[in-house]
């Protein structure tokens, strides 16, 4: 009985999650083909790279006219943080052989995050494969569908599509900020930034925003 | 073919990156250094990230209807609303106010 409620509980939130994540898939493969990248690469980066956040970042900065450099390089840097989660899923689910390699595809902000959240319930498996399932179909549906019909409805900024993106981060970033520290932390990365926009390269602002901030962190943490 | 350049380093250093956490040893991620350095990391990248895809066109500094959309995201986070209805509602806003 208990076995089939949370069965049911797991699939429930996977679903939702996944359908949550979609009108940011819009929106990226919208921003995507603004961006000039055909359908195969937009196809491509959802199916390989399958994470938003640097999805976003390497097609917004390749939009806007910054260096592919900036764009690369903001994009691995947002991937680091998987790594961190790959770890921890490692120790939660100790997978091994071809399965490492699958999980290790589809650990993302998502997956982690249900996986730990059923840890006290022994079902994290079970929510780690229904998030990472329904957040990579819904995930890569979404991309297709935005960046085949985006276009058609209109430019980003009159579907509103342009700001999905910052949203998404927002929600994203809220359960990390959770002290002031932090708060000060992200709020200066974001006015490095806008203070470097009219002198730096089109891209740069993010790396050194988030660099920077990153760095004043660790000296004043000493 | 710079643009498939980008993208297939990308996407091959973004998968290399999420195996890397199942091979690394965890020790090395254990240093006080490393996980204030890790944990910061995003944090501070998504927020340039957001600063700049709002507040910047190009170069330039603008300030349009993509505000008035983050604020209504940045409002409805606040209220701990789902993920879902932070986005539509931002995008909505941003919509709205751009048709004005």
């Amino acid at each position: 009985m208990t076995r089939t409620a949370a069965e049911r509980r797991i699939r429930n939130r996977a679903l939702t999650i996944g359908v949550s994540v979609t009108p940011f898939g819009l929106s990226f493969g919208a921003v995507a083909v603004e961006a000039h990248l055909n359908l195969i690469q937009v196809c491509l980066l959802s199916l390989v790279l399958f994470s938003g956040a640097s999805q976003f970042a390497l097609v917004s900065i390749i939009g806007a006219g910054g260096s592919y450099f900036s764009a690369v390089g903001t994009a691995l840097l947002l991937g680091v943080r998987n790594g961190l989660y790959g770890a921890r899923i490692n120790v939660l689910l100790r997978p091994s052989g071809w399965r490492r390699l699958v999980m290790a595809q589809v650990t993302i902000d998502e997956s982690t995050a249900m996986a730990v959240s059923e840890a006290p319930s022994g079902h994290s498996a079970r929510a780690f494969w229904s998030t990472a399932l329904s957040v990579y179909v819904l995930w890569n549906v979404s991309t297709i569908i935005g960046a085949l019909v985006g276009n058609a409805l209109g430019s980003p900024a009159t579907t509103g599509l342009d700001v999905a993106g910052p949203a998404a981060f927002i929600a994203l970033l809220a359960p990390r900020l959770t002290t002031l520290r932090m708060r000060l932390v992200a709020l200066g990365s974001g006015v490095i930034a806008l203070v470097t926009v009219p002198v730096v390269p089109v891209g740069a602002p993010i790396l050194i925003g988030g660099l920077t901030a990153v760095a004043l962190l660790l000296v004043v943490d000493r | 073919m710079k643009l498939w350049l980008a993208v297939v380093v990308a996407c091959a250093g973004c998968a290399a990156l999420k195996l890397a956490g199942f091979v690394v040893p965890s020790r090395l991620l254990e240093s006080h250094l490393a996980r204030r350095t890790l944990e910061a990391l995003p944090v501070t990248l998504l927020s340039a990230l957001i600063a700049v895809s709002v507040f910047a066109t190009g170069s330039h500094l603008t300030l349009d209807s993509r505000a008035a959309g983050l604020a209504v995201a940045l409002v409805l986070v606040t209220m701990r609303a789902p993920f879902l209805v932070v986005v539509v509602a931002a995008c909505a806003t941003a919509a709205g106010v751009h048709a004005l």
